[in-house]
């Protein structure tokens, strides 16, 4: 077992810390970190709970060692809102009831951003295939279709 | 779910990573992780060293050069799946990777990792049976080109040595009237299939069978080339008769075994149906169409 | 002042604004200070003898403390625990394991990572037993007996111990077996509903911290029901020194529940009593596998089912027979007369002058449960019984589907309707639903369609389900779980500028209570809904109640919202006459004010008699404005609604795809269309996930199938059909303010659906059933079977 000291920067704040290789990223973030708001939910890269952007790409940091991000910018749901002003995509989930639990809604916001990103005005399909690898129990999916088509308009003006 | 410990080791150069693979029986690479990372974690596999090679440059590449579509092994599903040249002159590939796990896996997924898992209910495996493809090995020797034919030799175990890298897959180009097609049925988005089909085929004059390829995914213990079904189709026309011959030939070649997926009669009826769909739309591909 | 936003606004969630920031406050997030980790040792095998467990190798990983076993637990006599069944089951076994996964021993470490290492590196000899994996072979006079050291068995005579745990019926045999015999046509029908599992995206865990000094427990936990979870707590640690004001239950935000965090489960006891042993917080949170493979599963239900009627379509009688497998113990979640729940809903929509219905509980090598799964106490079971059998009845007597529900619907005029089988319906118009339903889908036209494509070879199907839940649990005459009866309760206090708090005793786990509760209490006091906060989940702070499960939150809390509001009304009319001078006889309320008869402009608001309340009150009253209830519902409730479901059958691959759904819901009056909406489609999801996807079994050696979410298939977003819903609102005639509760009836009410789309699809070729899921090989089987299967 090796440690490393790396060198992540989380949400614009540079962080450091020696860590054990086998340091899963959404541990780091959670609990070094004390970013509480990526969760874990399957263990094995299905639900997307644990969903962040590494460098701008959407990825499951539960199958991630924080060693792999080191030098790397990490983007998680804390840091969305910009100077008290919400995301659209925040805006979006909660205008059109896109969450009932809220424990799918960090990895399910985070990966939608990351679609919008590549595809700015997805068709409704484009938004199905793009969010499933995000599990939510809850919603149906249906309405969080919707908060993503509301983030793209208000992304778009 | 925690993995056991081990070293890590995030060489900068290729080199470097033989080397310390050399160095280590007990090292395994470290690619997108996304199947090696969950075994870990089920504590199904405890790796003394990981060696990450994603911080070697140069890997990622998607280009068309000397009759072949180079792609480098680090490429990720994604890229793949973006990727206009992909899109447009290889439907079987992007066929493929977009039925992969799903898009944040394909995020970290590698082309190389897919192939060198050899997990058999991987897909890319049978896409490269289907398009001939060959594969760069390098090790401290140097690179060392190996057929995919001769590329998978069991379950989870591939000709590539402890000390040699996966390092790019070259697949022909295709000319004239070509076109391909992957047809996975798989329970939901990021499941394994529960069997797949890849069609290659290139038609010559008045739509007759120039080249075929087919190979077939998760009905065995190694990805199936299906030789028989390709030489039948073989120089003749592409009409019905000819596809369903193919498909049941494809479909005597798999060797499926009974799972939740499906029993062994429903599996080897689907590799029948799968193959015939995927045939057809290679061939309607290559006719012209989408 | 903002909008009151009373009953029927579609007011945005309260909630969201911690839960878009990823500022919830879920289980795992807490962090207490001296915390350590649990995690748990489980038996790879379904039957076995322990010979021995070595802890030696464990203890000297870096960081494990302590491995804890049974043999420990029995020091403090909490090696067992009661379920709410009456019975007894293990939370580490002295002797023998009985199911995959059963928690074996306890390992506390310093760090997750650590706790892990240690659980691997425990030693455990098993012995393997043969497991009893079937419930009709765990009927046979030589089974094995399942676990024959369960206390219950202590004084009962060998010979008398058995794998059967009970038998319970409803309803006239003798009747019903006559009308059978007379019958001019019957169906009958096998049909299996498999094991499900709740499967909320969070798993469930604990933080348990004991002060010793104190002699105080705070548990934060996965739970629905956090008081009676106190008082369970309480009774079973008495001998300990543990005393109910002294445990405090906190469930913190909860990421879904569905039934799966109403259970006890063993970790939960194990933590506490290792937080005990080691004076350190324990911190214990399951992983998936764990998750699946052991939280208390949904359905599992053998049922054999018959209708009897008429020629002409008129239904005379059902009769049902069902082995229910339990798992190694009974420790189903549901009120103590009812061990298979409210099954006998059986009757469903229909005007039934004869019915039967028995289950047997059965044990079997399978963890325990038997309640989860938004199956509002196996009323999923009921329906789809007897939707299916409708279904088969209606092409019996060759009558359309939908004509055949209308003929024999309950009709509005018959409401309240007392049920053959004990119940009394409070209100319905079924064929109003079920007409809306097939106006939005277009009911004839797809009728045509699927003339056209048989004939074209192409198959496609028309389901119909007109179900009737039956929710709000319940009376205190008849339900109770373990004698504590089935209120539940609001606590509202006015403050003096006239904002509010009140807390419940329920727990929302999704569902938004911090902003529907606000509605119903500004509904009745014109309060705005903004100024109105909720708390519910501190058994410290909150009104004893007995939790949210079973869609009761509405129904029973809800309705103690609006009967505390309303005592507050009370109050606050005597503070008006008083400010106003006027006598109470004289005063009329308004929503938010009391004025004067005939004379408008002499009001008070209820914000001015909030601050009166404290400021200036009438001689010889209490201050303060505040009120209390404890709502004993008089009834439960019956939701119902029809759901139209259109499949397409792919005959090369057995692939069903869901090509549309109509869902037209009626739950009386709705608090928040919006989250009412969203209560459907979820529950929709979870209709049509078991119905194509989800299911837990096992092979013949109990090893489970369906452990990760790799093989325990949740629908994605491209799975998961584009719901279509549709709103008829027919009140509760007994709850205040004419409230059903909808959490649920999506989940019951469409599973079924799309089976009998899917019969539907294959009647011609000679279909008759397909148990769920309907999964391509099963489908396809069915296809071959009747020579349907393409290969192409």
């Amino acid at each position: 077992m090796s440690n490393h000291h790396i060198r992540v920067t989380v949400n614009g704040d540079v962080q450091e810390a020696d860590v054990d290789a086998r340091l899963l990223l959404v541990h780091f973030i959670r609990e070094d970190l004390n970013l509480t708001g990526t969760h874990i939910g399957c263990d094995t890269s299905h639900c997307g709970a644990c969903t962040v952007l590494v460098n701008g790409t959407a990825i499951k940091s539960c199958t991630y060692f924080a060693v792999q991000a080191d030098g790397a910018e990490v983007s998680t749901v804390e840091g969305l809102a910009q100077n008290g002003d919400l995301h659209p995509i925040q805006e979006g989930f909660r205008e059109m009831h896109g969450l009932q639990c809220g424990f799918c809604t960090p990895g399910m916001m985070i990966a939608s951003i990351a679609l919008l990103e590549q595809n700015p005005n997805p068709t409704e399909d484009e938004i199905r295939w793009g969010i499933s690898g995000n599990l939510c129990r809850c919603t149906g999916y249906i309405n969080i279709v919707k908060a993503v088509q509301y983030a793209a308009e208000k992304m778009q003006e | 779910m925690i993995p056991p410990s081990f070293d890590y080791e995030a060489p900068a150069s290729l080199e470097e990573a033989i080397a310390i693979l050399g160095k280590n029986p007990e090292a395994k690479i470290l690619a997108g992780g996304q199947s090696l990372i969950a075994l870990m974690k089920l504590r199904l596999a405890s790796p003394a060293v990981l060696v990450d090679i994603n911080r070697i440059e140069g890997l990622g590449y998607i280009k068309e050069e000397d009759g072949w579509l180079r792609i480098g092994a680090m490429t990720r599903e994604s890229d793949l799946d973006t990727s206009d040249l992909v899109r447009e002159k290889y439907p079987l590939l992007a066929d493929t990777t977009r039925v992969i796990a799903d898009p944040l896996v394909r995020n970290l997924s590698t082309l190389g990792g897919n192939l060198a898992h050899a997990d058999p209910a991987n897909d890319h495996p049978a896409t490269m049976l289907a398009y001939g493809a060959e594969l760069v090995a390098t090790g401290p020797k140097g690179e060392r080109i190996i057929p995919v034919g001769d590329f998978f030799t069991g379950p989870f175990e591939t000709s590539l040595a402890q000390d040699e890298i996966l390092t790019e897959i070259r697949i022909p180009s295709p000319n004239g009237s070509s076109g391909g097609a992957y047809q996975k049925l798989e329970r939901k988005v990021g499941d394994f299939a529960t069997a797949a089909v890849a069609a290659q085929v290139k038609l010559g004059e008045k739509g007759v069978v120039e080249q075929v390829g087919i190979g077939l995914t998760n009905v065995g213990l190694t990805p199936i080339k299906a030789t028989a079904a390709e030489e039948s189709l073989q120089g003749k026309e592409a009409n019905e008769a000819a596809i369903s011959e193919a498909a049941q030939l494809a479909s005597e070649a798999a060797e499926p075994e009974a799972d939740p997926r499906g029993s062994v009669e429903f599996k080897r009826a689907l590799v029948k149906t799968l193959t015939h769909r995927a045939i057809k739309t290679a061939v309607g591909r290559a006719q012209g169409g989408k | 002042m903002p909008e009151i936003q009373g009953l029927g606004h579609s007011r945005k969630r309260v909630e969201d604004a911690r839960f878009i920031r990823g500022r919830g406050n879920y289980v795992d997030d807490l962090k207490v200070p001296g915390m350590i980790y649990l995690d748990l040792v489980r038996s790879p095998l379904a039957r076995a003898k322990i010979k021995s467990i070595n802890s030696e190798k464990a203890l000297e990983v870096p960081g494990v403390l302590a491995v804890l076993t049974g043999e420990t637990l029995k020091e403090y006599d909490v090696h067992n625990m009661p379920t709410l069944m009456n019975e007894h089951q293990m939370v580490l076994p002295l002797d023998t394991v009985e199911y995959q996964f059963q928690e074996v021993a306890g390992v506390l470490a310093t760090s997750r990572y650590a706790a892990a290492d240690g659980v691997a590196a425990v030693e455990v000899d098993y012995e393997p037993l043969e497991p009893v994996v079937d419930p009709f072979k765990a009927l046979e006079p030589d089974a094995p007996l399942i676990w024959p050291d369960r206390p219950k068995w202590a004084d009962v005579p060998e010979e008398e111990r058995s794998n059967h745990i009970w038998h319970w019926e409803k309803g006239d045999k003798e009747a019903t077996d006559k009308a059978f015999e007379e019958a001019e046509v019957t169906v009958k029908e096998n049909l299996y509903i498999p094991r499900l599992s709740a499967a909320a995206i969070e798993t469930c865990g604990c933080v348990a911290k004991w002060d010793a000094v104190e002699g105080q427990l705070t548990l934060w936990m996965t739970t629905q029901a956090p008081h009676a979870i106190r008082t369970v707590f309480a009774l079973v640690t008495a001998h300990l020194g543990l005393s109910e004001e002294k445990i405090r239950v906190i469930s913190p935000d909860l990421g879904g529940g569905f039934g799966g965090k109403v259970y006890v489960y063993p970790g939960y006891v194990i933590a506490v009593a290792a937080s005990i042993v080691t004076g350190s917080p324990v911190k214990w949170i399951e992983d998936r596998t764990e998750n699946l493979g052991t939280n208390a599963f949904g359905r599992d239900y053998h049922i054999t089912a018959e209708l009897a009627g008429k020629k002409d379509g008129t239904l005379t009688a059902l009769r049902i027979k069902t082995t229910a497998d339990h798992g190694y113990v009974d420790a189903a979640a549901n009120p103590l007369k009812w061990p298979a729940g409210l099954f006998n809903i059986c009757t469903g929509s229909y005007d039934f002058k004869n019915a039967f219905v028995e289950v047997d509980g059965v044990y079997t090598n399978k963890p325990p449960g038997g309640i989860v799964y938004r199956c509002s106490f196996r009323v999923t079971e009921a329906v789809h019984t007897i939707e299916r059998l409708a279904d088969l009845m209606a092409h019996e007597v060759q009558m359309d589907p939908a004509e055949f529900r209308k003929k024999n619907f309950i009709k509005p005029e018959q409401f309240p309707y007392q049920s053959v089988l004990g119940w009394e319906y409070d209100s319905g118009n079924y064929a109003g639903a079920l007409d809306l339903a097939m106006d939005m889908i277009g009911y004839d036209e797809l009728r045509k369609e699927q003339a056209e494509k048989r004939e074209r070879g192409e198959f496609m199907g028309i389901g119909i389900s007109s179900f009737t839940e039956i929710v709000g649990a319940g009376p205190s005459h008849s339900f109770d779980i373990i004698g504590l009866k089935m209120f539940d309760s609001c606590e509202l206090r006015v403050h003096p500028t006239g904002k509010v708090i009140a807390r419940f005793g329920t727990k929302s786990q999704g569902q938004g209570h911090e902003t529907t509760f606000a509605q119903i209490i500004a509904e009745e006091l014109g309060i705005p809904a903004d100024h109105i906060k909720i708390e519910e989940g501190d058994t410290d702070t909150a009104p004893y109640g007995l939790g949210t499960y079973a869609s009761r939150s509405t129904p029973v809390a809800g309705a103690a919202g609006a009967m505390a509001a309303r005592k507050v009304r009370d109050k606050a009319k005597k503070i008006a006459a008083h400010l106003l001078e006027v006598s109470e006889e004289d005063l009329e309320w308004e929503q938010g004010k009391f004025f004067v008869k005939g004379s408008p402009d002499q009001a008070k608001t209820i914000q001015e008699i909030a601050f009166a309340a404290y400021t200036d009150y009438p001689q010889g009253m209490e201050a303060g404005l505040e009120a209390v209830s404890y709502y004993d519902p008089p009834n439960l409730t019956y939701p119902f609604g029809s759901y139209i479901c259109v499949v397409d059958i792919d005959r090369g691959t057995g692939e069903v795809k869901v090509r549309r759904f109509v869902a037209v819901d009626d739950c009386g009056i709705r608090i928040n269309p919006m989250i009412v909406e969203g209560q459907i489609h979820g529950g929709l999801t979870m209709g049509f996930a078991p119905a194509l996807l989800e299911e837990i079994s096992y092979d013949e050696n109990g090893n489970m199938y369906g452990s990760s979410f790799q093989d325990y298939l949740l629908p994605t977003s491209v799975e998961t059909p584009k719901w279509e819903t549709g709103t008829t609102v027919t009140p509760s005639p007994h709850h205040p303010q004419g409230l059903k509760g909808v959490g649920e009836s999506a989940t019951v009410g469409a599973p079924v659906a799309i089976v009998n789309a899917v019969v539907d699809a294959l009647w011609h070729i000679g279909v008759r059933h397909v148990d769920i899921p309907m999964t391509p090989p099963k489908v396809w089987a069915l296809l071959k079977e009747h020579g349907a299967a393409l290969e192409q």
